[in-house]
């Protein structure tokens, strides 16, 4: 049987990729795509772990059922504000988006 | 589990206290606040703020008024029948103490260990349940009347209501963070509350400097809760400080599970000893045998343990000292107490009802709370009766005692008739923080309780007398006005005072006096201040009611022998520290001092109170025109004055010690039943005091000299008009001193205040933000590019790419420093996930995961 | 230590395709590619969850993260019309980000998964039981009203209120 680290460390790879994504995309829906890596990152730990140390115990499963509806969630309001932003700007690059400048 | 079984559990029961208050706020907040948007000069608004004019301003609506009205009464009442059968349940049981009443659910579940949150009904809580529902509902009718004028009505029931929710939550939490819930809940109140009418700009100031003095307190006694829980691994209060504590765990895993277990254990438990008044369950017997077993041989809580733990950093006192000075520095704060006092004086500028809540039901009354429940931790490792100090006693008697002649000084040159109450709470709580540093634990909540009633009732009394004040006060003017008119002149005018409390006209754009108690602007065109006493006398004659409860209450506030609530409580605590002193103990030596003569100081300024406003002649039109009127208003004002002032009697009577000669026998012929009762809220019985006649003499000697004197002073021959208060004269320089609060707010000014503005402005701003963010950057910058000219002009040859990178480095620095404030979210997560970063190596470091340990 | 089995290859199969693709989603500049650089990284994941005993949760990937999310992302860039506008697909920071990733990934490993349960870390190899839970019972447990009743019910109405929002969102102001 594969042990437990491989797993760990492919999530772990998964995830910093995403947050590579997240931090150094212009585009935001290509941010939107790397928040979904992390996510799924995320549940390959959870499923991992709880094949390895609780498999019995239903919590792992269940927690990823969770991330699975967070990131529809996410998927579907950060798209909508993205379009939306686009109908505005006629443009989808973060950079143009600071409104928040201080 | 059903209603009806939920209901009838008495362990589950204490859940609904808060609740009634809690929903209460929410449905005024969220539906039945509606109001009306009328221009500022519109009379219904009540006066003008020059600042609003031609503005509109939102005043609530009638319906919504009484809707408010109700659903605010109802939650409050709710409360206080729930807790009345709450402390039924508990009187039912025997021994309680032993057998509390609590449950508790899981609250914050961390993996290893979960941190529950839940009821609990001891003997404190039991006590504090008799008086804080009651004294809330007596506040809340008193509001109907004393608020129907204000444009705000039903936010200051829906703040309120929130402020009564947080405090019985605290009271009936089981655990310390539940207590912080509360507790910082009510700073939040305190703050809207005192800054209710905000058109006075000494309104918000106040608040504002309640809200921060406050803060600097609570920060603290947050380390001390978090260091607790670190510490200890719990929060619960049975659990530090009466369960035995569990074993100690070889490994992690293994106390783990023995906090885990801990609950079941205490559910089986209480499930059995719940069942009350039925004595015959095997169940509980076996699990209440249990642990008497455990009670013989010996108990060592959790509390005990830390006592033997040093403390980080400060090594030299225990950990349960330093979280015990921690928790008291809250309670420093929160309880007005030296030197953080500053705020409690100003919060008068809230509503009068406002200042009772938080003076006697409330705020105040939860610092002192919170130090009594976490007594038995401050008292870990010592023995005060036996002489044996740890440091947080020492800390709470020499700061109580000093509070309370401090104060109580101040009391007596100030006169504004609620700053003298605030000084005198501030000096009474003082007496409890004392007497809980001496080892006075149950004379401290005795002293909780009797001080609550009677200073509920003497913060309403002066409510009236203000509020009766102005009353006068409208009278004269509409009198005035009809004279000067010649015209319009409206004898009922008066009597409408219910409706229009200052009523609006062409004075509006002249009118240039001060904001009076209602947040309205006075039409006065000479300054007419109606809390100061100068202004009063005579009012026993037009306010009669008033007078009586205010003598009552201010008689028990001075410890009138014998008769009074105020007495029992306060030759309590002088009992205790005479007891110690006769053994030569210090701290109990300076109690005493101290406390003998802020007796004796409460005793005379009330007295000077007394005499000020209600005897002589009136010395103003206004005092002599000064009545509550009739109908709903007055009858709301007056009927919480008169059930208070009975309580503010009788409430004594509980604690009279057993062989006081007398009284012992008629109140107490089986043993002090207040003492009896209080006792078991601690796992070992404070011993009962025999009876001593000294500091009995010494309570007959301060409160009949006190009151003696201010009455020779100010009784015998009544001020006059404009005749000069005599203790200026015998004091001097140090009435002035008196008068100006010993200049602590301008010391606090000048040592906090100043600098603060000044760092705020040169620091932060100037110097920071244009220096630093803007400048800072740039003239690195520039010293490198200079330091680079500079080179490159000696050793333009040798390091030529150094000297022109450096800057250049620098200067994308500064700019990339610079990019921390342009709105782009990714450069911010970019900063989070470095810190991330940095966290998490130094905590691989730091815990040795790289050497591989979990 | 790892014995060349059928398992293990697949594994290494499914590993690669999980990076591989997420490496194309984000250095991808045409979006089209990235949304299906994404799909084979998530695939990738469902073959893991299927590696794992967890049957139920890879054809939910397949189902959900594919099936929907993936063409509502194309659905976007198409909408957006963004593949074409960009010349440069990286903001100015994309080295500090790329340090920071590199940076985290080595922490996470070298600081927590091997030394924990790496090959001799404290927990390594764990005892993997045959004995799993299957659908069945995280179907029971999502419904139990002792297990996740509660946070199933949120959820739900997390994704009403996401769809309503969404839709809030995105509607023309006409």
């Amino acid at each position: 049987m594969i042990p437990l680290w491989m797993y760990l460390i492919v999530a772990a790879g998964m995830f910093c990729i995403g947050v590579y994504g997240v931090l150094a995309r212009r585009n935001a829906i290509a941010i939107l795509m790397s928040v979904e890596l992390m996510l799924s990152a995320v549940n390959i730990n959870l499923v991992a772990f709880w094949r390895y140390v609780t498999p019995q115990n239903m919590s792992g499963q269940a927690f990823a059922a969770f991330v699975f509806v967070i990131a529809a969630a996410e998927a579907a309001v950060g798209l909508a504000i993205v379009i939306s932003i686009y109908r505005t700007r006629r443009s989808v690059i973060v950079d143009d988006v600071n409104v928040l400048r201080g | 589990m059903d209603l009806a079984s939920f209901i009838s559990n008495p362990n589950y029961l204490p859940w609904l206290i808060p609740v009634g208050p809690l929903v209460a706020f929410a449905i005024i907040t969220l539906l039945t606040n509606r109001s009306k948007w009328i221009p500022a000069t519109s009379s219904e608004y009540g006066g003008h703020h020059p600042d609003y004019d031609g503005m509109n301003v939102a005043v609530v609506t009638a319906t919504s008024r009484v809707v408010s009205i109700i659903v605010g009464m109802s939650g409050i009442v709710m409360a206080w029948l729930i807790s009345l059968r709450v402390v039924f349940d508990a009187f039912a049981i025997d021994h309680l103490g032993e057998t509390v009443l609590q449950s508790s659910v899981a609250w914050i579940s961390t993996g290893i260990s979960s941190l529950n949150m839940g009821v609990l009904v001891d003997p404190l809580t039991v006590i504090m349940l008799v008086m804080v529902p009651f004294a809330c509902v007596m506040i809340f009718i008193y509001s109907l009347g004393y608020m129907a004028n204000d444009p705000r009505q039903a936010r200051f029931f829906s703040l309120i209501s929130l402020f009564a929710g947080a405090m019985l939550m605290l009271v009936v939490a089981d655990n310390l963070l539940l207590l912080f819930f509360g507790w910082e809940i009510m700073g939040l109140c305190s703050y809207l509350l005192i800054g209710f009418w905000f058109e006075k700009p000494s309104a918000y100031q106040a608040a504002i400097k309640a809200f921060t003095t406050t803060r600097v307190a609570d920060v603290i006694m947050m380390l001390g809760i978090v260091y607790l829980y670190a510490s200890a691994g719990t929060l619960n209060f049975r659990d530090i400080m009466y369960n035995p504590a569990p074993e100690l765990a070889t490994t992690e895993e293994a106390s783990g599970e023995g906090e885990a277990a801990k609950p079941v254990i205490q559910f089986a438990r209480e499930d059995a000893g719940g069942l009350v008044g039925e004595g015959e369950n095997s169940e509980g017997a076996v699990a209440e045998g249990e642990e008497e077993v455990y009670e013989e041989v010996y108990v060592e809580t959790i509390a005990m343990r830390l006592a033997e733990t040093p403390a980080i950093l400060f090594g030299g006192i225990s950990a349960a000292s330093l979280i015990g000075i921690f928790l008291i520095i809250g309670t420093i704060g929160k309880s007005a107490q030296f030197p953080l006092h500053v705020w409690l004086p100003d919060a008068m500028e809230g509503p009068t009802p406002v200042s009772a809540m938080i003076h006697a039901a409330a705020m105040v009354s939860a610092g002192v709370y919170a130090i009594i429940r976490m007594y038995p931790l401050f008292e870990a490792g010592g023995h005060p009766h036996d002489g044996d100090f740890t440091s947080p006693l020492m800390l709470l008697s020499i700061v109580g005692s000093v509070t309370a002649l401090f104060a109580a000084t101040i009391a007596v040159a100030q006169n504004d008739v609620k700053k003298v109450l605030a000084y005198s709470t501030i000096s009474q709580l003082g007496f409890m923080v004392a007497a809980l540093g001496i080892g006075g634990y149950i004379a401290a909540a005795f002293h909780l309780i009797t001080h609550a009633f009677f200073k509920a009732l003497l913060f309403m009394a002066s409510g009236a007398v203000i509020h009766g004040m102005e009353h006068g006060e409208h009278h004269v003017h509409t009198h005035a006005h009809a004279h000067g008119g010649g015209g319009g002149d409206d004898p009922h005018a008066h009597d409408a005072h219910a409706i229009v409390p200052v009523h609006a006209d062409d004075h509006a754009i002249e009118a240039h006096g001060t904001f009076d108690e209602h947040g309205t602007q006075s039409h006065e065109h000479v300054h007419f201040d109606p809390q100061d006493m100068m202004n009063m006398g005579g009012l026993r004659k037009t306010m009669p009611v008033t007078f009586i409860t205010f003598l009552i209450g201010g008689l028990s506030l001075s410890g009138l022998p014998l008769l009074t609530a105020g007495f029992w409580s306060k030759d309590e605590i002088l009992a205790e520290a005479w007891l110690g002193l006769t053994e030569g103990f210090g701290p109990h030596a300076l109690v005493f001092l101290c406390l003998a003569l802020a007796a004796f100081l409460t005793a005379f300024y009330t007295a000077r109170q007394l005499c000020l406003t209600f005897l002589g002649d009136a010395r103003t039109e206004e005092a002599k025109h000064a009545n509550l009127g009739r109908g709903i208003v007055s009858f709301t004002m007056t009927l919480p004055l008169v059930l208070l002032s009975i309580f503010a009697v009788i409430a004594g009577f509980v604690g009279v010690p057993s062989d006081f000669p007398l009284f012992g026998a008629i109140f107490s012929s089986g043993g002090n039943p207040f003492h009896d009762f209080m006792a078991g809220s601690l796992l070992v019985h404070p011993p009962t005091l025999s009876f001593n006649l000294f500091p009995v003499l010494v309570s007959f000697a301060v409160a009949l000299g006190g009151l003696g004197l201010g009455y020779l002073m100010y009784g015998v021959k009544p001020l006059v008009a404009a005749q000069p208060d005599p203790l200026v004269k015998i004091l001097g320089p140090v009435h002035t001193t008196l008068k100006n609060k010993y200049y602590f707010d301008e010391l606090y000014t000048i040592l906090f205040v100043r600098p603060s503005q000044w760092f705020g402005r040169q620091v932060s701003y100037l110097f920071l933000d244009k220096g630093v963010i803007d400048g800072f950057i740039h003239l690195i910058a520039r010293v490198f590019t200079w330091i680079g000219d500079f080179i490159k002009t000696l050793n333009a040859w040798l390091i030529d790419g150094v000297g022109d990178g450096v800057p250049e480095l620098i200067a994308r620095f500064g700019g990339w420093v610079r990019g921390v404030q342009t709105g782009r979210i990714q450069q911010y997560m970019l900063l989070i996930m470095i810190a991330v970063l940095v966290i998490g190596i130094l905590f691989a470091l730091s815990t040795g995961a790289l050497q591989a340990s979990p | 230590m790892l014995e060349l089995n059928a398992q293990t290859i697949v594994f290494f199969v499914f590993s690669l395709l999980t990076l591989g693709g997420a490496l194309g989603v984000v250095t991808n500049r045409n979006l089209i590619h990235g949304a299906i650089y994404l799909i084979i990284s998530l695939f990738g994941g469902a073959g893991l969850f299927v590696l794992l005993s967890a049957p139920f949760l890879a054809a939910v990937q397949v189902l959900v993260y594919i099936g929907a999310i993936a063409i509502l992302i194309i659905f976007a860039v198409m909408l957006t019309r963004s593949m074409t506008q960009l010349r440069e697909v990286f903001n100015g920071q994309w080295w500090a980000s790329a340090l920071v990733g590199v940076l985290l990934f080595t922490l996470l490993i070298g600081g927590v998964i091997l030394p924990v349960w790496g090959n001799s870390g404290t927990n390594p190899n764990l005892p993997v039981s045959d004995l799993v839970a299957t659908t069945q019972d995280l179907g029971v447990a999502l419904v139990d009203g002792n297990q996740y009743v509660l946070p199933f019910e949120v959820a739900s109405m997390l994704l009403t209120a996401a769809m309503i929002g969404a839709i809030v969102i995105a509607r023309e102001d006409d």
